[in-house]
């Protein structure tokens, strides 16, 4: 008996797909756990796994649609089989808005045939090397908002720095089970692969995906390049200004992205919703310049240290000097996080993504650096996990390389503060009376107001100078 | 090592402790020159005579009681049961009288006494005869509960049981009572309150006593097949219960199913699901299972009767729910 | 004149006769006239003689029995003021039964007893201090609290108990008759119950094989006429519980519990019985309970004559009466005899009162 597919929800807090990618095509046999199709959601590409058996009598959008979660995407039967009513069917489910059971439901028998492809509602996306593994949900997503997972599973997730969210669980009604916790943190897809979690997070507790907070209006600055420039983050070529035609309208309309929908919204939110408001500081980075020198003399080739590394460990050790500074607002409560995960802003052609780095108090300098340059890159290829850029706990964003002195970051909703660090700048300082010339930084603290006050969030930057001006204490 | 059947395992328990201890006397219905309706009390009569071995008439209340009397002035009875099923019309003087006087009389008497037979279903005896009664009796403080499913493990039992102070509620099953196993000749007694491991897994727990742990091993075997590797752990007795070496394999596995041959309801089972819970629940992938009979007072005909109990398929298809293989 | 069988009511159509001796005129209401009068349960004629007796013999047995009563009057009050809670089953107008029987045995003779037992136990030998302890639930109780009123047990005079459930302890008595047997030992067991209890299940397993096996046992049912509020020709179909000796061939007998050297003479005869053939005697003895079945029994299923009469027939006035007229004792002496029982029992609720509350239970559910 065939039946429609509908588009499986693929993360936790997605409504709609691309399609950007058909795997198999029409008439395609397909198999249980049978990869179909790559769709971006709001937080990655996903893979779109089927879980029924069968053949691909229709596929019902093209690469590049955007579709509705639910909505019909193709027909899978048997060979040969009659699909003409299930098309009317379609049809009249496009014409109500209605959804196709996910993954798939025994339809009725219905009408007349009257297939009209599908027009595209968008252009088709780039297509991307499928980042994740995916496997639609063995059961509807239950919209509880709670993470389904077995205790055990909850234990390992905790052993294994595994963020539950970020896993899709194939137990009953969507519970991650253990299988589940260890397919994830052998980052492969097994048997039963990760996927993404079945249940949204607790809304206070969603980590914004790819979203980097929005970066406020830059200052004029000497555009000076930074004596390190980082490299870590890649600068995106300007493209070239287009030519216009005599009857060309004076703007191009593009439709928005799934990164770009999610950054939009949730910037959106935090700065309507968060109270914000912004520490700077300037100091001394001499030291810590001659310091990263050392270290990548040691390091000789082997790695290199920037100086965003280096600021990335110093903002979790601060963080656990100051660990009322590790918070979130939760509406009911203040969650003061345990762990210390540093999001680090990362620019790509598609947006910022804020790769995170877990444990980042814990980690020596080489591993952090190592760390986030993979990151990036992968960010840039569009080849990171969901859970890898989720869970952070506090957020670093770094324009220096662009030359931006100083500027204010949007906080990272839930995190309570997130650093805008700026460039290097040659500043005349009076040392002991004498007018003399000084290599300085300046930082500046955004903090949610309801979570950090301005003395705490002062007390947070003084031990964040006072670690960088000592770098040496970065290594103890 | 002897390979001997669990009835003569018992046979060999009773007859050396009556040598042992003169105190020690086995009352019931047909011990004696019936020698046992099941055959348990074989040959005793003839070795220790009519003043030890003695046939009682039709009164489980009367007997089971004066067994709880002469037991409060020293006496050691063994009071048997033709069926655990009788113990009903005695369960006055079991859980009113037996369990209770200790703590009565403030510890000045204590009730050493052995109620052994035979329980739970054995073959086509219908309804009043097929009854798994351990729950009702493991729920009684100052009871102990004794449940073996091999040779070696009834004979080092009922040894201690008989040299227990305390009341202790011996049940047998009628099917096991020709399952063979090595019994070592020279004398060895098995705690009460110490469960047994019949077979390692790291896959998940079995836990089953009685009659049911065979049905165990063979879903273990064939869960094997499935590179399925299910522990098997025997708690022997259910009063005091071997909690740790419960809790100890379901932290190893993260899964755990309970078969018993009882009724679901209120069952043993229960108690040891709520045990494990508490003590495992950060170590459990899955909620715990229980494998029962189906609640319904047994019926005759056989095809019903085996499929009222738990069957090896019923034990499989639980592991497998647990495994989130379904 | 009716038909001996009168016609009760129809079955599938039939006429069902109903034996006379089993309709009795309905009580729908309480009672306005005695149910039942001493005269009409008395089993010995009214003017039979006395047994001889000697101030020696009567005045510990009087002073046992002054003493049960004080003791119960005495936790009846301390029950009214709530110092004793629970279940409290006082044996005031049958003391007679277990002084003048336990009168004849010895320490390592057993006796096994109903929920109505401070009279036993104090008969047996455990002093006043630690029973009233025990009702108060104190430490310093003869079971440390953990029994009250209804489990008194005593190892030291071998008193096996108190017992909650009707009948239920018959076969233990008998249990311990059969040790006495079964190790060669001459002791006895004195087991006591209520007519109420010989329509169960215990009591006829327990008689059953008392019987069969010949235990050293002597089996007394206090009668006194009333299975809590139900009265005897409402409870039983052969009001005479001794005659369930007879289907056993077990020696039986039965007399008026008013005279405790009656009673005491008659028992001995079981216990001598008992100990020198093991075989064992069913007795009943018909007496009367002054109060009600328990303290929140407020005795309506009888008048207040009726009590009144039977309070006629007190043992301990009717023994009093014997000191002076038989024993020629003084009044002065039974005075100094009463104070002597007043302070003793004084002594005792003092003692119960400053106890120590019970403050342990864990120890005694299994022996380790």
């Amino acid at each position: 008996m065939a039946q429609i597919i509908g588009l499986p929800k693929l993360s936790p807090t997605m409504e709609e797909g691309v399609l950007v990618k058909w795997i198999k095509g029409e008439g395609d046999a397909v198999e249980p756990g049978d990869l179909v199709a790559e769709v971006e959601t709001d937080k990655a590409n996903m893979d779109f796994n089927l879980e029924d058996e069968g053949v691909l009598l229709k596929l019902l959008v093209e690469e590049g649609d955007t579709v509705k979660l639910g909505a019909p995407v193709a027909i899978l039967g048997e060979e040969g089989e009659d699909i003409a009513s299930l098309l009317t069917e379609v049809d009249a489910m496009r014409a109500g808005g209605g959804q196709a059971a996910v993954p798939a439901a025994e339809s009725a028998p219905p009408a007349a045939p009257s297939a009209a492809p599908p027009a595209p509602t968008a252009p088709p996306a780039p297509t991307a090397p499928a980042a994740v593994a995916a496997q639609p949900a063995a059961a509807p997503a239950p919209s509880s908002g709670r993470v389904l997972a077995s205790p055990l599973a909850k234990t390992l997730a905790i052993e294994l720095g595994i963020d539950l969210r970020t896993i899709q669980g194939t137990g009953p009604g969507g519970r991650i089970v253990e299988r589940d916790v260890r397919a994830a943190a052998q980052g492969a897809p097994s048997a039963a692969p990760a996927v993404p979690a079945v249940a949204a997070p607790t809304p206070a507790a969603a980590v914004p995906a790819a979203a980097v907070p929005a970066v406020a209006a830059p200052t004029p600055a000497v555009a000076q390049v930074p004596a390190a420039r980082e490299t870590s983050l890649a600068v995106v070529p300007p493209a070239a200004p287009p030519r216009l035609a005599e009857t060309d309208s004076d703007y191009r309309d593009e439709p928005l992205s799934g990164v770009r929908k999610t950054i939009a919204q949730r910037m959106l939110a935090a700065k309507r919703d968060i109270p914000h408001f912004y520490l700077t500081r300037s100091f001394d980075v001499a030291a810590m310049l001659a310091f990263r020198k050392r270290l990548n003399e040691l390091l000789d080739g082997r790695g290199k240290v920037s100086v965003n590394d280096l600021i990335v460990k110093a903002v979790a050790l601060a963080l656990r000097r100051v660990p009322e500074c590790n918070a979130s607002f939760m509406d009911a409560v203040i969650r003061y996080h345990n762990r210390v995960h540093i999001g680090v802003a990362v620019a790509s052609d598609r947006g910022l993504i804020t790769p995170v780095v877990r444990d980042a108090d814990l980690k020596g300098l080489s591993v952090i650096a190592a760390e986030v340059r993979d990151l990036a890159q992968r960010a840039r290829d569009r080849r990171l996990k969901v859970h890898e850029i989720q869970g952070s706990t506090f957020t670093v964003s770094n324009l220096g390389m662009f030359g931006i002195e100083s500027f204010q970051a949007i906080v990272n909703p839930p995190e309570g503060g997130i650093l805008a660090v700026g460039t290097v700048v040659d500043q005349p300082v009076v040392v002991d009376g004498e007018l003399t010339v000084a290599r300085r930084m300046t930082v500046t603290l955004s903090c949610d107001h309801r979570v950090i006050d301005g003395a705490l969030g002062a007390r947070y930057l003084a031990e964040l100078v006072e670690l960088l001006e000592k770098p040496e204490s970065l290594a103890l | 090592m002897p390979i001997i059947s669990m009835r003569e395992a018992l046979n060999q328990a009773m007859n050396e402790e009556m040598e042992r201890d003169p105190d020690v006397f086995l009352m019931g219905e047909e011990v004696g020159y019936y020698n046992g309706a099941y055959k348990v009390s074989q040959g005793l009569l003839q070795t220790f005579s009519e003043r030890r071995v003695i046939d009682a008439p039709i009164a489980e209340m009367g007997f089971a009681g004066i067994g709880v009397g002469a037991a409060m002035v020293g006496l050691r009875p063994i009071i048997e049961f033709m069926t655990f099923n009788f113990s009903l019309v005695a369960i006055d003087q079991i859980v009113n009288n037996a369990a209770k006087i200790y703590q009565m009389s403030a510890g000045q008497f204590c009730v050493p006494i052995v109620f052994r037979g035979p329980g739970g279903p054995a073959v086509q005896v219908a309804a009043q005869h097929s009854q798994s009664l351990e729950s009702f009796y493991a729920n009684v403080p100052g009871l102990k509960v004794v449940m073996p499913a091999t040779a070696y493990d009834s004979k080092g039992l009922l040894k201690t049981a008989i040299r227990d102070d305390n009341p202790v509620v011996f049940i047998e099953s009628e099917t096991l009572y020709g399952v063979t196993s090595e019994v070592p000749e020279e004398e060895y007694l098995i705690p009460m309150g110490k469960g047994d491991i019949k077979r390692e897994g790291q896959h998940v727990t079995l836990v089953a006593w009685s009659k049911m742990v065979h049905t165990c091993l063979d879903a273990a075997g064939e869960l094997a097949t499935m590179d399925i590797e299910a522990e098997v752990v025997d708690p022997r007795s259910l009063r005091p219960l071997d909690n740790e070496i419960i809790t100890d394999s379901v932290r190893k596995t993260g899964r755990c199913v309970i078969v018993e041959v009882g009724w679901p309801h209120c069952g043993f089972g229960a108690e040891i699901a709520f045990q494990v819970q508490r003590d495992c629940l950060d170590h459990l992938d899955a909620p715990v299972e229980r494998v029962t009979s189906d609640d319904v007072p047994m019926p005759y005909a056989l095809n019903l009767e085996n499929e009222v109990q738990p069957q090896v398929k019923d034990v499989v298809a639980a592991v497998k729910r647990v495994l989130y293989l379904e | 004149m009716p038909s001996i069988y009168p016609l009760a009511r129809t079955c599938n159509g039939y006429a069902q006769y109903i034996p006379r001796s089993i309709v009795r005129p309905r009580q729908l209401s309480y009672p306005s006239r005695p149910m039942s009068t001493p005269e009409q349960a008395r089993i010995d004629p009214v003017d039979e003689e006395p047994e001889p007796v000697t101030k020696e013999e009567l005045m510990p047995l009087y002073r046992q029995m002054l003493a049960i009563r004080r003791l119960e009057e005495a936790s009846a009050k301390a029950y009214s003021q709530g110092k004793i809670g629970g279940f409290l089953h006082l044996v005031i107008g049958q003391e007679a039964v277990c002084v003048g029987a336990i009168a004849t045995i010895g320490q390592d003779d057993y006796v096994v007893a109903t929920y109505r037992e401070h009279g036993h136990a104090y008969a047996k030998g455990i002093p006043a201090r630690p029973i009233l302890a025990e009702l108060f639930g104190k430490k310093t109780g003869l079971v440390k609290g953990l029994g009250g009123s209804m489990h008194l047990f005593d190892k030291e005079t071998n008193f096996l108990g108190g017992h909650g459930i009707v009948g239920g302890h018959v076969p233990i008595g008998a249990g311990a008759a059969f040790k006495a047997k079964y190790r060669g030992e001459k002791r006895v067991t004195l087991c006591f119950f209520g007519e109420g209890a010989s329509t169960i299940g215990g009591f006829s397993e327990g008689v059953a094989l008392t019987a069969l096996w010949k235990l050293p046992m002597v089996l007394i049912c206090e009668n006194n006429l009333y299975s809590m509020g139900t009265p005897l020709y409402r409870s039983l179909a052969v009001e005479d519980v001794s005659m369930r000796a007879l289907s056993h061939g077990m020696a039986r007998d039965r007399f008026d519990g008013d005279d405790v050297i009656k009673v005491k003479r008659r028992i001995a005869v079981a216990v001598e019985r008992a100990r020198e053939t093991n075989e064992p005697t069913l007795v009943e003895v018909r007496t009367y309970r002054f109060r009600g079945h328990s303290m929140s029994d407020p005795g309506l299923y009888r008048t207040k004559d009726e009590v009144a009469e039977w309070k006629r027939r007190d043992p301990i006035r009717h023994s009093r009466q014997r000191l002076v007229e038989d024993c020629g004792v003084g009044e002065e002496e039974l005075k100094e005899l009463e104070n002597e029982v007043k302070a003793e029992i004084a002594d005792a609720v003092r003692f119960a009162e400053d106890s120590p509350p019970a403050d342990e239970y864990f120890p005694y559910v299994i022996k380790e």
